[in-house]
């Protein structure tokens, strides 16, 4: 069968020639689409994200607190939304990467081939879970407990505004929850690609299992848990969906217990009724968030290129 | 050999590529044939020259209407004048939304047809000309979480739930508990008209600002001691209705005028309907007619008889 096609393919030169020239033209075809939609991305966002900074001020725009966009004489202040963006996304990974870093070492060294082959698939499911699911069980499950938990600890305050448990903590939860599959996985592979003879050499002159997870493994791995944790910023900063659900989506200062909108959520809640100025600032947070993550990215390289230029 | 099983695929590739453009192409060219030589045959063509006779007796309406007014009648307005352009289709529509006071001014002044007002008109207005032709009525519904006990709230009451004044249920006659205030996100017609109604513009203190009916409803009814805005035509028993002033939230109680939180949505006109051309009287014919009143409900208005 094999020897068949060969012989019907190579058999004749001129149609060599024609297959090389058409898969060239198909592959081509498909990386233009790649690059169409990223120029045209980019240039859409700049085109509609711009007349908004110019039309309100940047100054106003970035740095003021006041986010009222219907009003009679309207204010687009997104400082709040910026720092909740930035805050939540640290938190989320505070949370996630320890968890994370050390479940990856539990899957590499630790954990015994059975456990690891309950664990592995869990985390993979874990990535497969759609972000509204994530938000459904949050205001099911999390914001219930979540606001036990305020009504608990502003038990006497007289000036807390109650919010029913949609806070910063509840998407930072869900946030940190979501990015434990890539940030497991890729942290996995680092580790797993250190090259054994560290940790022989370690376990040769008398460290104990663990000293050698965390004085050469882990060191040896930095590069790709760095890597891990870059992607899973990227991932919780553009996270809308799960956490528009949870987080109560009043525009305020992101403090744990404080009802906060996300530069996402202040997108998706509010384009569908928008319109003039409103509309346009609301492109211009879009920009902003691109921005955002066009440095997370450019980071992303720069800590790649490094890390290659280690190995070499 | 890998390489020559990659040359393999690629032909493959190619090949289906091609198939499926040349199938395409096919299907589209069949359709043609076949299309056409349907609409040769006789039963058909009788039956289409009598349908478009009666196409043509409506369509003889031709002409404009221009309505200017309230921006909070923009979803209603427009989804009013879709419709009706789909049943003339020589007659256009054109809406502007500026608000309730600009609409009846140009009205009076006869630079509009008819002007969109979602309140009442004024004393003075109507003595400028404008005649009140309410086409539906705007009704909110406040909700709590069914373990609530407070079952009434008075208009003063509700204003400093939501504006921050009053924090606990117990100033308002319920338990001790915190109120979790929840609304609709900026740019929302059910905020609007809320905050209107109570003169709040933008003065409410959310906890909570969802983007959607079902998720104000959710939230309120899953938190203890939340209390929440919605359209009346959306309530169910995942919450209750909180009387106002004690007058149940009901359809009935707002035609009658009893519940404060409704507005009517005027289409005022200069002098009566029967005063007007024949374009703008059909036009109030279909508003006011199943049609126009099945789009008022569709839009979560009560309709009116």
């Amino acid at each position: 069968m094999k020897v068949e096609t060969y012989a019907s393919i190579s058999g004749n030169k001129k149609n060599k020639a024609v297959v090389e020239t058409v898969a060239q033209i198909i592959f081509t075809i498909c990386a233009f689409f790649a690059v169409l939609a990223v120029v045209s991305i980019t240039l859409y966002m700049i085109i509609s994200g711009t007349p908004a900074i110019f039309k309100v001020g940047i100054k106003e725009l970035l740095f003021s607190t006041v986010w009222q966009p219907t009003a009679a004489e309207p204010s687009f202040g997104i400082l709040y939304v910026i720092l909740t963006s930035i805050v939540g996304t640290a938190l989320a990974i505070l949370i996630g990467v320890p968890i994370g870093v050390l479940t990856a070492v539990f899957l590499a060294e630790v954990a015994n081939k059975k456990l690891a082959m309950v664990v592995k698939p869990a985390v993979e499911l874990l990535a497969g879970i759609p972000s509204v699911v994530y938000g459904l069980l949050g205001i099911y499950l999390l914001n219930p407990f979540m606001y036990k938990i305020e009504l608990w600890v502003f038990k006497d305050s007289k000036t807390h505004q109650f919010t029913g448990g949609a806070n910063l903590l509840s998407a930072v939860i869900v946030l940190a929850i979501m990015i434990l599959p890539t940030v497991i996985n890729i942290s996995e592979t680092s580790i797993r690609a250190v090259h054994p003879s560290i940790k022989a050499a370690s376990l040769a002159l008398g460290a104990s299992h663990m000293q050698t997870i965390f004085r050469m493994i882990l060191p040896a791995a930095k590069s790709g848990i760095v890597t891990a944790i870059v992607l899973g910023v990227g991932r919780a900063i553009g996270e809308a969906m799960a956490i528009t659900l949870v987080s109560g989506s009043s525009v305020n200062m992101p403090l744990p217990f404080n009802s906060v909108r996300f530069l996402t959520t202040a997108i998706v809640s509010e384009m569908g009724y928008s319109q003039g100025t409103h509309r346009q600032v609301l492109f211009t947070i879009g920009l902003v968030l691109f921005v955002f993550i066009m440095i997370i990215n450019v980071a992303l390289n720069s800590i790649l290129k490094k890390g290659a230029v280690e190995h070499e | 050999m890998k390489n020559r099983s990659s040359r393999v695929l690629a032909l493959v590739g190619a090949f289906v590529l091609m198939v499926g453009s040349l199938t395409a192409c096919g299907n589209e060219a069949s359709e043609g044939e076949t299309s056409s030589s349907t609409t040769s045959t006789t039963a058909t063509e009788s039956s289409e020259a009598e349908s478009s006779e009666e196409v043509q007796e409506e369509t003889a309406l031709s002409g404009s209407i221009l309505m200017v007014g309230s921006t909070s009648m923009e979803k209603f307005a427009n989804a009013l004048s879709e419709a009706f352009m789909d049943k003339y289709p020589d007659v256009t529509v054109n809406a502007e939304f500026v608000g309730s006071g600009a609409g009846i001014e140009a009205v009076n002044n006869g630079t509009a047809d008819i002007g969109n007002s979602s309140r009442n008109l004024k004393d003075e207005e109507k003595e400028a000309g404008a005649v009140e032709n309410i086409v539906a009525i705007d009704g909110i519904a406040v909700c709590v979480d069914t373990a609530n006990t407070v079952t009434n709230l008075t208009r003063e009451q509700l204003i400093s739930i939501y504006d921050g004044t009053v924090t606990n249920w117990s100033e308002v006659g319920g338990e001790d508990a915190p109120i979790v205030v929840v609304g609709r996100e900026a740019g929302s017609g059910t905020r609007g008209a809320f905050e209107e109604l109570l003169g709040l513009e933008d003065a409410c203190v959310y906890a909570n600002e969802l983007d959607s009916t079902g998720a104000v409803m959710a939230k309120v009814a899953s938190t203890p001691g939340a209390i929440g805005y919605v359209s009346l035509d959306v309530l169910d028993d995942s919450v209750i209705a909180v009387a106002l002033d004690g007058v149940e939230a009901t359809a009935d109680n707002i035609k009658a005028g009893n519940y404060f939180l409704s507005r009517p949505f005027v289409m005022a006109t200069k002098g009566e309907i029967s005063e007007q051309s024949e374009l703008v009287q059909t036009w109030f014919d279909f508003v006011l007619g199943a049609e126009g009143q099945e789009i008022a409900a569709n839009v979560g208005l009560i309709t009116v008889e």
